[in-house]
């Protein structure tokens, strides 16, 4: 599926195969094993953290709809070139949270601050240098691949050879003649993704970008992804799967209930709770009910 | 290319490859007007056919060039049986038959079953009639005056159809694209998507209108063109371009119309529905399919109401009456008015989410 298909041809183990906790995590990261004691903000020693403010300082964010407190005092920090994963079951505040953060929504209480400037209210000089990947794929109707990203690269004043190249990136110029609705789900992410990168953001999020992939794609998706947070970009990212998670996130923080019952690397927080994985970590700390 | 262009090409695109929305919009009005043009050619309203029984010194008198102006409204069609042409009225094989009585005094006998044609038969004998005894009188201006009410009976119904259609498809292209974007954008996310670039509001919601504008001014030059051909004979009279501002008052007018119930709605089915129980009843109550001269006093009040009955007044004023900024002027002041109002409703039910 185009060139980004290298990650199994690497002979990197399946995230499900029998292994140590960090053991896996360390085969699976394309970067350098982590130190024993990681540092509070990022850890990966092939960081250049250049500015002392974090990419995201996020402090007691609320957002209440009628009686549910969807989000419910939240903060946390997010050090620059850092992978930050948000974790949570439905209905856990995720989203709302991440859409605090970008500034789609305004918080009853709190505040975001990205690169330095709040988020809210709406900045345009800040939202050039943030991109934005939705849950559901923001797409134009009836246009082609290379259509939406020459939109979109149009909205940010970015030439559509870059465009091209982004679409080239994203191993999508075959497709580049095809329209949205006839892009697979893999396709179509990797599109989304074209589109939130097309104009070189410092600071990318990406909500739930792997649902509904089969694994070949999800495995296309993570190659790029870490390529996009080796160039030094911010990635924050939500989702369900908590081997995604594991392998690529540098800090996790677990959510429920609209808080943030827990943040660290995922390798300490598997170590602290003396389970296997991330999973038990999380169905230790959120329960095992249903939820919605 | 700049965000205002490359969105109202993004518009466009998706607009015209929705190959449904797309005939709705641009084709299917223009086949009612391709249509009704042509049923109605040969059927003008008022080119009434009475049938005469004797003399009758009106029309038997008349000067060559009066009788000439006077066929393009009246065929008569002499007989020799007064019942027999009776007969033919009530079976509405004619429309009238008309005679004298040995004191002088024209009976005119009509069918009521037809009530536009009957009032126009009244209309013209009444008119003839009192040329000819302002004639008597010896006034030239005043028979002139008659002479001219006679032409302007004549109206060929593609004067009423070409603004009546265009003002129905001008409110179904502009109120169904401004209801579907909104919506498919919300249920896309595509606002979230675009609340998220730096750009400013006023370029998307410009791109949007620019967009409406544009198709609504295509649909108008394609309509002229259809109905200006010989075959239709629209003939244009002198301030018809102050149809091009009043079709784009319009256009705002029923795209806010479009916003509302795309603000309302929280499918395309929902909108879809809403907008032909809007849509239709206003186009017939606005005459945009017939005349509603002959109609109902309260059905002409609730017309009076319809911002699309204005639009075609207006436009047909400019278009095919000769009328000028006059006409225009309150038309477009109601129809931004009009816009206004809807737009703030529209903003007061606006959501970002369908959640």
């Amino acid at each position: 599926m185009g060139p980004l298909n290298v990650s199994n041809a690497a002979g990197r183990p399946e995230p499900g195969a029998t292994r140590g906790p960090t053991e896996a995590l360390d085969a699976a990261r394309p970067a350098p094993p982590r130190g024993p004691a990681p540092p509070r903000f990022g850890h990966g020693y092939h960081r250049q953290v250049t500015k002392n403010i974090p990419a995201i300082a996020v402090e007691g964010l609320r957002k209440r709809y009628g009686e549910v407190r969807a989000v419910d005092g939240v903060t946390f920090e997010v050090a620059h070139g850092e992978f930050y994963g948000i974790l949570g079951p439905n209905g856990a505040g995720k989203t709302t949270t991440l859409e605090l953060v970008e500034g789609l929504r305004e918080p009853d209480e709190g505040s975001a601050r990205l690169l330095g400037q709040p988020s809210w209210p709406r900045d345009p000089g800040l939202l050039r240098r943030i991109g934005v990947q939705l849950q559901a794929s923001a797409f134009f109707e009836k246009l082609t691949a290379r259509e939406q990203i020459h939109t979109f690269a149009a909205l940010y004043g970015v030439s559509s050879r870059r465009a091209d190249e982004m679409l080239e990136t994203v191993g999508l110029t075959e497709k580049a003649g095809t329209r949205d609705d006839k892009l697979s789900g893999g396709q179509a992410q990797r599109l989304s993704i074209a589109c939130a990168l097309v104009h070189d953001p410092e600071l990318v999020f990406l909500d739930e970008p792997t649902t509904g992939l089969d694994p070949q794609a999800r495995r296309n998706l993570w190659d790029l992804l870490r390529e996009i947070n080796a160039q030094g970009r911010t990635v924050v990212l939500t989702t369900h799967y908590l081997d995604e998670a594991e392998i690529l996130c540098d800090r996790v923080a677990i959510m429920d209930a609209g808080r943030i019952l827990r943040v660290g690397a995922p390798s300490e927080l598997i170590a602290e709770l003396g389970v296997g994985n991330l999973e038990d970590v999380f169905l230790q700390l959120t329960g095992r009910e249903y939820r919605e | 290319m700049s965000a205002f262009r490359s969105l109202s090409l993004a518009m466009l695109k998706g607009l015209l490859r929705d190959r449904t929305a797309s005939f709705f919009t641009l084709v299917f009005p223009l086949m009612f007007l391709l249509l009704f043009g042509a049923l109605f050619q040969n059927d003008s309203v008022s080119r009434s056919h009475v049938l005469q029984f004797g003399e009758v010194a009106v029309l038997d008198e008349m000067p060559a060039d009066q009788r000439r102006d006077l066929s393009e409204a009246l065929n008569v069609e002499q007989v020799r049986d007064r019942d027999e042409a009776l007969a033919r009225v009530s079976d509405g094989d004619a429309d009238a038959v008309v005679w004298q009585d040995e004191d002088g005094r024209i009976e005119l006998r009509y069918s009521a079953a037809d009530a536009t044609r009957a009032g126009t038969v009244q209309g013209l004998m009444q008119s003839l009639v009192q040329s000819a005894n302002l004639a008597e009188t010896g006034q030239p201006p005043a028979f002139e005056l008659a002479s001219d009410q006679v032409e302007d009976k004549s109206i060929k119904p593609i004067q009423y159809l070409a603004p009546g259609l265009l003002g129905w498809a001008i409110a179904m292209g502009a109120s169904f694209m401004s209801a579907f974007t909104l919506v498919n954008w919300r249920k896309k996310r595509i606002l979230r998507r675009l609340w998220l670039a730096p750009i400013s509001p006023g370029t998307v919601i410009g791109a949007r209108i620019g967009v409406s504008l544009g198709m609504a001014f295509l649909q108008t030059a394609l309509f002229l063109g259809v109905a200006t051909i010989p075959f239709y004979g629209l003939r244009l009279t002198g301030f018809w371009w102050l149809a091009i501002p009043l079709v784009a008052c319009g256009t705002l007018a029923f795209m806010s119309v479009g916003l509302v119930i795309g603000a309302w709605a929280k499918t395309d089915e929902a909108a879809n529905a809403a907008l032909q129980l809007v849509i239709m009843p206003m186009a017939f109550l606005s005459g945009s399919f017939f005349p509603l001269d002959s109609s109902p006093d309260w059905v002409r009040a609730i017309s009076n109401a319809m911002p699309l009955k204005h639009l075609n007044e207006a436009v047909q004023g400019v278009l095919t009456r000769g009328e000028g900024w006059g006409a225009a002027l309150p038309a477009m002041g109601g129809l931004l008015l009009f816009a206004a109002v809807l737009t703030a409703v529209a903003a007061r039910l606006f959501r970002w989410d369908d959640t």
